[in-house]
């Protein structure tokens, strides 16, 4: 089973849209939306939750105020500015260290389960996915991922698929470390523009300093045709393969509305760049091109 | 005045709406608090006349004063710490600094050292100063490089803080104490889904927003549809242009070669004023 997770730095770059399309022609994958802060792949793929499991990131401290003598041993040592004055618990300032209830004296403060959110297991049309909601405003987003991402892999593993595809965060920082860790190829969302680029050779860094393999889409191609360039010399000269390049189309905002993937709507010029860029990514792979 | 400028989704124009907004006011300071993808000084072209580390503190284990009693990883909420017979392993970039193994540590064993996280960036140019903070690469916390960012506000100017995208706690770093929080969104499914994971931050975090719709045309009504019923000001439509896409792609701010665009800018800011101030 290999696992690729879709990235791109620069959010807006067509992540999504991309993994969605992914979704509708491969025929043996897991779907997995790693991007837990702002999750847009349900919007397509319309899953039907199989199964809900809590998340809990790391604890958050609670105060009795019957026991607390406002000693403010708790405020001094919180290193989060987490405790008001009047000894409140900012919750989403709360990192869940547990020093309050270490130094407190009188057993006032005291850590106790966080809900984070909600994971899902589900079914869609293209097969089964895994996602999850983080509640506004929560931390460990990094780690919800790395719990989608085991999640995900379970499933592939029971039910026997060649491929968990994950939907990645922008950035490139800790929910991005975590959505790539250990995956056989990171493919970079990227498009021509000089934001696109920037973020492209970052997050090419990031995916080397964890030693994963690379391969480049460029979206929304004809923006700026003298950047597309850019981008592909940039790909050879760093020897990281180019899958294909998606021409920009309205069909691409109109599939989006009528809530389908790409190939569902389209049956011009960007399915077929996208098609041609899902037999390139299998290339890479080493995966068979059987269609059942 | 503090202005963030935030969006559920990524790349609905964020850095645009700040770029643009920056110029268009003139006497502003732009911070560029999306530490992950600081994009805002492409357009800018500022040069940084300063540039500082950007440090948090992470344990040094006194090897001769420790007995490797193993309270200190016992305690790390973030498994940063392990002891394994006669010697403590420090994972330095899991450490959130709660100085927690320090208070636990029986034999005062727990000393500190300051770790490099990012860097912070500062120049003016044109009346504009720009602050760029830049997680290192392979980094994983944001939010120092964020508190660094925003230390260096200069209220003598309008604030503009560029936040990242999102709706954790990076985003909530981004844009607390703001006077005011634009919202900058697209009119399709993708951008009116997480808009409302926007708007439910702001709201929970009590400050007052708006929205910007970028690419004005390209999606449908639902956006303005929702603002309207949710009574949510729509502060401004930049129109989705071939030209402006194109200025953009090559690192072109639109308000210096579209003067009705910038006057839209200029109006938007004496809006928010008048709503701040009353």
């Amino acid at each position: 089973m290999k696992q690729v997770t879709i990235i791109s730095g620069k959010g807006g770059t067509g992540k999504t849209t991309i993994t969605a399309a992914f979704a509708a022609l491969s025929s043996n994958a897991v779907l997995a939306d790693c991007d837990v802060d702002a999750a847009d792949l349900h919007l397509i793929l319309k899953p039907v939750v199989k199964k809900t499991v809590g998340f809990h990131g790391l604890e958050v401290a609670t105060i009795d105020e019957e026991k607390c003598i406002k000693c403010m041993d708790c405020v001094n040592h919180c290193q989060f500015n987490a405790i008001t004055e009047d000894i409140k618990i900012k919750y989403e300032a709360c990192e869940g260290c547990g020093v309050c209830e270490l130094v407190c004296s009188v057993d006032a403060a005291t850590m106790i389960q966080r809900d984070s959110g909600l994971l899902f297991e589900s079914e869609t049309r293209f097969g089964p996915m895994v996602h999850a909601r983080l509640n506004t405003a929560e931390e460990s987003s990094g780690k919800l991922v790395t719990e989608v991402r085991h999640h995900a892999e379970d499933v592939a593993r029971k039910r026997e698929k060649d491929v968990v595809l994950i939907d990645g965060p922008p950035g490139v920082g800790c929910p991005v470390i975590s959505a790539i860790t250990g995956v056989d190829l990171v493919v970079i969302v990227t498009e021509p523009t000089l934001s696109g680029i920037h973020d492209l050779k970052r997050v090419i860094d990031v995916a080397n300093h964890f030693e994963i393999p690379q391969a480049v889409i460029i979206n929304k191609k004809d923006i700026n045709p003298k950047k597309c360039s850019e981008i592909k010399s940039f790909c050879e000269i760093y020897n990281i393969p180019l899958l294909g390049s998606i021409p920009y189309d309205t069909s691409v905002t109109k599939a989006m509305i009528e809530e389908k993937a790409i190939p569902e709507y389209d049956k011009g010029n960007v399915t077929s760049s996208i098609n041609e860029a899902w037999a390139a990514l299998r290339n890479v792979l080493n995966l068979s091109m059987v269609k059942p | 005045m503090k202005i963030a400028i935030a969006s559920g989704k990524g790349g609905t124009g964020k850095t645009t709406v700040a770029v643009n907004l920056a110029i268009s006011a003139g006497n502003a300071q732009l911070l560029d608090a999306d530490v992950e993808e600081p994009n805002a000084n492409l357009f800018l072209h500022t040069k940084f006349s300063e540039e500082k580390k950007v440090t948090v503190s992470v344990p040094e284990i006194n090897e001769k004063q420790c007995t490797y009693c193993g309270k200190c990883s016992k305690f790390c909420a973030y498994n940063a710490l392990a002891v394994v017979p006669n010697k403590v392993l420090v994972f330095a970039d899991l450490c959130h600094s709660c100085k927690g193994c320090e208070l636990v540590c029986p034999e005062d064993a727990v000393g500190w050292r300051n770790r490099e996280v990012g860097m912070l960036r500062r120049g003016e140019q044109n009346g504009i100063s720009v602050v760029e903070g830049d997680l290192n690469l392979g980094e994983s916390q944001a939010i120092p490089v964020i508190k660094a960012v925003k230390q260096e506000i200069n209220l003598e100017k309008t604030v503009i803080i560029d936040a990242p995208p999102g709706t954790s706690c990076p985003v909530m770093e981004a844009i607390e104490d703001s006077d005011f929080v634009i919202l900058v969104t697209e009119p399709t499914p993708f951008g009116l889904h997480d808009l409302k994971l926007a708007v439910d931050v702001t709201r929970r975090m009590k400050l007052p927003f708006g929205v910007v719709i970028n690419r004005y045309g390209v999606g449908d009504k639902r956006v303005e549809l929702y603002c309207q019923q949710e009574e949510i000001p729509v502060l401004l439509k930049i129109p989705h242009e071939t030209r402006i896409a194109s200025l953009y792609s090559d690192g072109e701010p639109f308000v210096n070669h579209m003067p009705a665009l910038k006057q839209n800018f200029q109006e938007l800011l004496t809006r928010i004023k008048q709503e701040v101030s009353s």
